[in-house]
């Protein structure tokens, strides 16, 4: 038992550390920030400008386009750029479980997505005086932090390439932000396309993010956080059977 | 097992889909040795050391490193080995003292101990003026110096060092040899694989001879000299691969 217990404390001190040692050396970094910052923001301008008296109701969708992109920009680069200079291989020699090097750097991705996620909503709501159940939000966006960047971690761990990631990444990324409500309600969509887009993760970000804003109270909320913790699980298992696919 | 047994090694094998890159390798280690592990490329030196720290599962037969077994008690062992990489694979945007701090965080260093480790192995390893510099900033030679006092933070009692001089110059394989007579000093055991045969002649007690996964020779490297009459490990090397005959027959076509 007591063995048990230091294992899972070298395991969650390896993570914080894996983590905390990315943020640093990729995530904090004027190039990650800017992109992390100007796409939502380059986003929002676009949306307003297009349709400034109906915005409100596009905030929960650009809220769950910024954990979407904030979260995978920079973390497919970061596993590939690490396995290919021998680095990653580093992390996998330290007295931690090959699992905890994956979630260490899930999580690096988990808190710079965070953060800018922060700043995008504190933005939203400040500007446009919205008062959004937090316990809501914060039940939706965790979850979704950690659903996209393990899935980011998943597909940059089936190619070889960075160049490879940023592409196979880009596919499940525009299908996302076309088919889970960000810009286009998906009850309006034809019957087809609305089955898929409940097989999408951000579909459950977005409506999640919506019946934060509504200011009502709803069940929802919870089971939509159920779902996306399936979604993790679903992205980070065999995330961690392929990165020790590639070391055998 | 004797009590000095450190490493032992019993029907290794590792096996890439039709390719035995390791073929049922058996050997001993014993505490305070420098053991080389030498061979041409592909033999399977690497192989082996990625089956000893944890990297890669054998396919079949067992290891184990002070006592523990490599596939059921892999981190017990990894909390006790250091191993240096062939490649110097430390981050190129942290700087030295950084980068070994990460270390000493990853090994689970405790806290008030981590910044003196830090700079006493910066100052062994003579990198002390240059501990504020980023690693990419280094000289190859600086590089894995520092790659190997990373492998040193957490006080291992057996060092792996895959083709420590490789690429090296004269200076800093020279160096670098001074150091690995050190740590035998200091009673760490060094597994250590090379190509440079004048290297392990000097600085190993025992060597392996790896060939096509196979373990073809092993002792002392003055008893393998005696064995086959020979004046250097390399002739030794040349005799026991069968490369001796190739060697003579480019000689004589000059």
């Amino acid at each position: 038992m007591k063995k048990e217990s230091k294992m899972w404390r070298d395991n969650l001190r390896g993570i914080f550390y894996i983590a905390l040692k990315d943020l640093r050396t990729y995530y904090l970094k004027g190039s990650a920030v800017s992109w992390g910052i100007v796409f939502p923001i380059t986003w929002i301008l676009a949306f307003y400008l297009r349709n400034p008296q109906d915005f409100k109701e596009l905030v929960p969708g650009l809220i769950a386009m910024t954990i979407l992109f904030s979260t995978t920009a920079t973390e497919t680069v970061v596993i590939n750029f690490e396995l290919r200079l021998g680095s990653l291989e580093r992390l996998l020699l330290a007295p931690i479980s090959i699992a905890s090097v994956l979630l260490g750097k899930v999580l690096g991705g988990v808190i710079f997505g965070f953060l800018m996620t922060t700043v995008v909503t504190i933005g939203s709501m400040i500007m446009l005086g919205l008062h959004p159940n937090v316990l809501y939000l914060i039940l939706i966006i965790i979850p979704s932090l950690f659903v996209f960047s393990s899935l980011g971690a998943l597909l940059c761990l089936m190619v070889r390439e960075i160049f490879e990631a940023q592409t196979l990444l880009n596919f499940p990324r525009f299908l996302m932000v076309f088919l889970s409500g960000v810009v286009y309600p998906v009850s309006k969509m034809p019957t087809a396309l609305q089955y898929v887009a409940y097989v999408l993760p951000l579909s459950y970000t977005v409506d999640g993010l919506q019946l934060s804003f509504s200011g009502g109270l709803s069940k929802m909320v919870y089971f939509y956080t159920l779902i996306l913790f399936g979604f993790f699980i679903l992205f980070i298992f065999p995330a961690v059977k392929l990165l020790h696919k590639k070391f055998e | 097992m004797n009590k000095d047994t450190i490493i032992q090694i019993s029907d290794l094998t590792k096996r890439y889909g039709e390719i035995l890159a390791v073929d049922h390798i058996n050997f001993e280690v014993n505490k305070g040795e420098v053991f080389g592990f030498l061979g041409p490329n592909g033999a399977g030196k690497t192989t082996t050391i990625r089956m000893l720290t944890g990297l890669s599962n054998p396919t079949d037969g067992k290891a184990s490193i002070l006592g523990f077994d490599i596939s059921s008690q892999i981190v017990q062992i990894k909390k006790r080995i250091g191993v240096v990489p062939e490649i110097s694979n430390l981050y190129d945007d942290l700087t030295a003292f950084g980068n070994l701090l990460f270390m000493a965080q990853l090994y689970g260093v405790p806290s008030r101990e981590r910044k003196k480790k830090a700079e006493e192995l910066l100052k062994i390893f003579r990198l002390y003026e240059r501990k504020d510099s980023l690693f990419r900033t280094f000289s190859r030679g600086m590089k894995r110096a520092l790659t190997i006092a990373a492998a040193l933070i957490h006080n291992p009692e057996v060092l792996f060092l895959d083709e420590p001089t490789i690429g090296l110059d004269v200076v800093a394989s020279r160096s670098l040899r001074n150091l690995i007579s050190n740590l035998r000093r200091q009673g760490i055991t060094v597994f250590l694989t090379t190509h440079y045969l004048e290297e392990a002649d000097l600085l190993c007690d025992r060597v392996a001879i790896l060939v096509k996964g196979k373990i073809l020779a092993i002792d002392t490297p003055e008893s393998l000299k005696a064995k086959t009459d020979k004046n250097s490990l390399e002739e030794v090397f040349m005799k026991i691969t069968g490369l001796e005959p190739e060697v003579l027959a480019i000689e004589k076509g000059k």
